[in-house]
């Protein structure tokens, strides 16, 4: 068994009153990929955005890496070795492809061009872009870019929110086979979806969440042959 | 209007364009990062002023100008410190309202410190030196303004476009929660934005009023106005905009006075201001919002 990269406990996150996330607990090991799968509105967002330090917790535990993140800021959070690919990619628009790279090792002091050289080798197409606008590219292109920037600040532990929102079937499954990649190189993903499908086949292991709460765990292959599971978001009948 | 003459106005109005520039580029950065209009901008242009009467004083001019400087400096990031900061998420009327706060306590304030009697602006000797070129005579100040404000504006693109620090300011004016997630401290970078639009309007000041040679606590407001007009002109939230603008508004109300027209030459600014608003929006090099979701 591999140590615990990431471990949340009874994690709840309030909206003015509502309850978003209704005190959750589950674990990422290191060097897996794990997902959290559930409709609009379960909570995966926000639980992401707590993790990152966006939203306060109202209440429980976040140990990233044997330290606790809940009284901390978004800058000192991704010091640590946390990265979030947010959802709708949020590129600078007005900064080139390469500023975006070296913008996401804004808090790094040493040599980057190793790192650009290896966004390029898993991202050719934002080479040939690297003076172009981010605001120029196509949806793909900047899904690319939001994890590559993620990447160049060398995270332990990169966290992606719907990185297939959006994008043309063909494209989602580059994005799944990117995430495949980086996880061999050695980064854990925390990888919320709603493309229950892909994500499932993706992940080590996964939770599914619904309104604030986790209902179901297990390995990836496990849930996408669980009954429930392929009723509600797969798409696929119940057989009675 | 003979050549000479013309070259003369020409002359002042590029000088009295290249303030209006330097406290332009104020308005157009801060309202790049936090999408606000600090209608406190040109107030701090007028303290910059009475620091720069009372730091020579006491110091003589040499010592004063970094006085007077660093003293702006401070005031600047102190008014967003106090009266910005603690209303970041609060909605943009809000701090807006906040910033006519600022605007007319310093107004108010400085009457109250100082009276509203003009206060004689100290004379800098080497400033008001006659220089001739050809058969165009003024004194250094007037030369010297319009150069120095290039120089200034050449610096400041290459902080922002070349940069460490410039790429984090772009980004934080697009999107702070993202530049968070990039370990960017936002406040940090908001801070660096009114340290350099408050050192700008107190060079701005000393240009300015060496050459009108009093201020008083109104001094502040209609150059405050017009330069606004200036960044708006030039496309707020861009930098050279902020320069051209400048120019075009000192060149144009010299030359209407010059005419004979000088009742008219500040509502001819503001007659600028509406057609631009009619016909370009955006301003002359505002930008386009390209947002793909």
């Amino acid at each position: 068994m591999s140590k615990n990269l990431l471990e949340i406990k009874d994690l709840s996150v309030s909206y003015g009153g509502i309850r978003a996330v209704k005190g959750i607990s589950f674990e990422v090991p290191e060097g897996e990929v794990v997902t959290l799968i559930g409709a609009n509105g379960a909570g995966k967002s926000s639980t992401l955005r707590s993790i990152a330090g966006l939203e306060k917790p109202a209440g429980g535990s976040i140990l990233f890496d044997g330290k606790e993140l809940v009284q901390m800021g978004t800058e000192q959070i991704v010091t640590t070795g946390i990265t979030l690919v947010p959802e709708g990619r949020r590129v600078f628009p007005n900064l080139s492809v390469l500023e975006n790279l070296k913008i996401g090792a804004y808090q790094r002091k040493d040599s980057l061009d190793q790192d650009i050289a290896w966004i390029y080798g898993l991202f050719p197409r934002l080479e040939e872009r690297s003076w172009q606008m981010a605001g120029t590219l196509s949806g793909g292109e900047q899904q690319m870019l939001a994890i590559g920037r993620a990447l160049m600040s060398k995270p332990k532990l990169i966290m992606m929110d719907e990185p297939s929102l959006g994008l043309a079937p063909i494209v989602v499954q580059g994005v799944f086979d990117i995430i495949k990649e980086i996880n061999k190189q050695g980064v854990t993903i925390l990888l919320v979806e709603q493309n229950a499908n892909m994500a499932l086949k993706a992940a080590h292991r996964a939770y599914v969440m619904e309104t604030g709460k986790i209902t179901l765990s297990g390995t990836g292959k496990e849930l996408a042959e669980n009954e429930e599971v392929k009723a509600a978001y797969l798409g696929k009948a119940k057989n009675k | 209007m003979s050549l000479n003459v013309f070259f003369q106005h020409c002359l002042t109005g590029i000088s009295l364009g290249g303030a209006y520039a330097l406290i332009a580029i104020g308005y157009t950065m801060v309202y790049g990062i936090l999408r606000l209009i600090n209608f406190a901008h040109g107030d701090i242009f007028m303290v910059a002023g009475y620091f720069m009467i009372f730091a020579t004083a006491t110091f003589g001019w040499m010592a004063g100008i970094p006085i007077m400087l660093a003293c702006t400096v401070a005031l600047g990031v102190m008014i967003e410190k106090m009266a910005y900061k603690p209303i970041r998420t609060a909605p943009r009327m809000s701090v807006m309202i906040s910033a006519i706060g600022v605007s007319y306590l310093l107004q108010n304030l400085t009457t109250y410190l100082f009276t509203a009697l003009p206060r004689p602006y100290p004379e800098i000797p080497i400033l008001k030196r006659i220089f001739q070129i050809g058969s165009v005579s003024a004194s250094l100040v007037t030369f010297l303004t319009p150069v120095l404000t290039i120089v200034l504006v050449v610096i400041l693109v290459y902080i922002t476009n070349h940069t460490k620090v410039g790429m984090a300011m772009r980004a934080v004016s697009r999107d702070f929660e993202t530049s968070r997630l990039m370990g960017i401290k936002i406040n940090n970078v908001i801070s660096i934005t009114f340290v350099i639009g408050s050192f700008l309007a107190g060079v701005g000041a000393l240009l300015y009023f060496t050459d009108r040679m009093s201020v008083t606590p109104f001094s502040g407001t209609l150059p405050g106005l017009k330069c606004f007009v200036a960044a708006v002109i030039g496309g707020i939230g861009s930098v050279p905009g902020a320069v051209v603008g400048g120019f075009v508004i000192g060149i144009c109300e010299t030359f209407l006075i010059a005419l004979g027209y000088s009742t008219f030459s500040d509502a001819f600014t503001f007659i600028l201001l509406i057609i631009m608003l009619l016909f370009r929006p955006t301003g002359l090099f505002g930008e386009k919002m390209i947002d793909k979701v």
